[in-house]
């Protein structure tokens, strides 16, 4: 892996274990993953106009959260079925906008040489990532445990929630090119999952989540380069595994 | 006195359900306003919307200095989470501005032991989280307690205890409070007036004065049988 790759995928892998640790408190495991599924469209039609997949897909996430947060605002619950509905629906129209190795691409990330443009990217969408979810967290803390509790300590739970979903979406943004739509909702999710088993205490689980993406991210880059394969299934696999040993862990 | 708290007219509605209809009252500075009513009457709805959480019709009018503090009976929160009762208060540190010390006195005030925070708050029973809500909200140093069932789901101690610390915050702060009750001794004992939703009705007075059977049979549709504690 060069530098760069290093760089991107450190990078990458704080932002995804921050941001995953209220995605899993949120229980929204399940949402996060279907709107990663709206990147799919932004990178068919990006391709079709000639532009960067990423730019595409960006957009597209960008709006994806927008729908996720203006069904939040409705009354009505039937919010994760419309979600479910919306996003697979959306990845039904990216695999018919894009073919063969694009979508694969897409789907599961792919090597080839980096861009210093991606890298760049890649490197201050983290940082803004980690800086949001740093700076933010008390508040998103007391938003957790109620919205009401929240909203009469000052907090603007709208404009903070819909931040969140825009930090989620990016995340899923700067993993793309590694990991791809599909498994980059894996990397937010997993290593979040098994800190939540582990730790006990907020900045805990902050911590133990950075690290095991970390630990995965490396990992599974360092295997799949040994054997000459795509980094990212490897990656997630990583991931996985460590999650099921916090489980027997947490079994003792 | 003067008021803290005008509601005029208000009116909330849910697709074809209309739980709060041209409701008015007003809340002195410093009295405590009991809020009853059957499952179903509005009681959290009200909450809700004096607060802005939902929209709704009419005006409501709080007083310029109003802080409010808000302890809610569900919680948003799986109880496996792993943030500490000391998490939790310790983020009124950026949003109110407050030091340990003062968290260490809020918690003294409530009656929740220094090792207690120490612990994930989804381990706490029912009686310690109501102290620990009760803590975070009085580190915004609020003039205002919206009370929502303060003390379901707690045993009968501390349902009294949980009562006792309120009425003495309330004296010793001169708080203004509401809460949402199911339990009419505690109504009788602490609020000087009551708010009784129910059946597309609402009545407000001092208990005294308006619990009157006949009332309560309209409100709730079936005879409420009830003690008062004299003290």
């Amino acid at each position: 892996m060069t530098i760069e790759g290093l760089l991107l995928s450190i990078a990458m892998a704080a932002a995804a274990g921050l941001v995953g640790c209220f995605a899993v408190m949120r229980r929204m495991a399940l949402a996060g993953d279907a709107l990663s599924h709206v990147a799919l469209p932004g990178i068919g039609i990006a391709i079709a106009l000639g532009i960067h997949p990423l730019v595409g897909a960006a957009t597209a996430l960008f709006f994806g959260a927008v729908l996720v947060w203006g069904l939040e605002g409705q009354a009505r619950a039937a919010t994760e079925t419309i979600v479910g509905v919306v996003f697979s629906v959306a990845l039904a129209i990216g695999s018919m906008l894009a073919s063969g190795e694009q979508l694969i691409d897409a789907l599961f990330g792919g090597a080839g040489v980096l861009r210093p443009a991606e890298v760049v990217f890649g490197v201050a969408a983290s940082c803004v990532v980690v800086a949001f979810v740093l700076t933010q967290k008390n508040k998103l803390v007391v938003m957790l445990v109620s919205s009401e509790v929240a909203r009469t300590a000052g907090i603007s739970v709208r404009l903070l929630d819909f931040l969140y979903l825009e930090t989620f979406s990016l995340t899923i943004a700067l993993g793309l090119r590694y990991l791809g739509a599909l498994l980059m909702g894996a990397l937010i999710i997993i290593p979040a999952a098994t800190a939540k088993q582990l730790a006990r205490s907020l900045n805990g689980m902050l911590i133990v989540a950075t690290v095991i993406a970390l630990i995965a991210t490396l990992a599974g880059s360092a295997l799949a380069s040994h054997l000459h394969r795509e980094s990212g299934p490897f990656i997630v696999t990583a991931a996985g595994a460590i999650f099921l040993l916090s489980l027997l862990y947490r079994r003792r | 006195m003067t008021n803290i708290l005008d509601v005029a007219h208000l009116t909330v509605t849910f697709e074809n359900v209309e739980p709060l209809h041209d409701l008015s009252f007003s809340v002195a500075r410093g009295a405590s306003l009991a809020v009853i009513g059957p499952n179903g009457a509005g009681k959290t709805v009200l909450f809700r919307a004096i607060i802005g959480a939902i929209p709704h019709g009419g005006a409501v009018h709080w007083a310029e200095d109003v802080r409010i503090g808000y302890v809610p009976q569900k919680l948003d929160l799986d109880r496996d989470v792993p943030i500490t009762a000391r998490d939790f208060l310790g983020t009124q540190k950026t949003l109110a501005a407050v030091s340990d010390a003062d968290i260490s006195d809020a918690l003294k005030r409530v009656g929740i032991s220094a090792e207690v925070t120490k612990t994930p708050i989804g381990t706490l029973s029912g009686g310690q989280f109501q102290r620990l809500l009760i803590a975070f909200a009085l580190l915004g140093k609020p003039n205002v307690l919206l009370l929502d069932e303060l003390t379901a789901g707690v045993d009968e101690p501390g349902q009294r205890q949980l009562n006792e610390l309120v009425a003495n915050l309330q004296r010793d702060h001169g708080l203004t409070v509401l809460f949402i009750s199911h339990e009419l001794s505690v109504v009788y004992q602490y609020a000087n007036n009551v708010l009784c939703l129910g059946r597309g009705m609402a009545h407000i007075g001092a208990p005294k004065v308006i619990l009157t059977p006949d009332l309560l049979r309209e409100i709730y549709g079936a005879p409420v049988d009830y003690h008062i504690h004299e003290h």
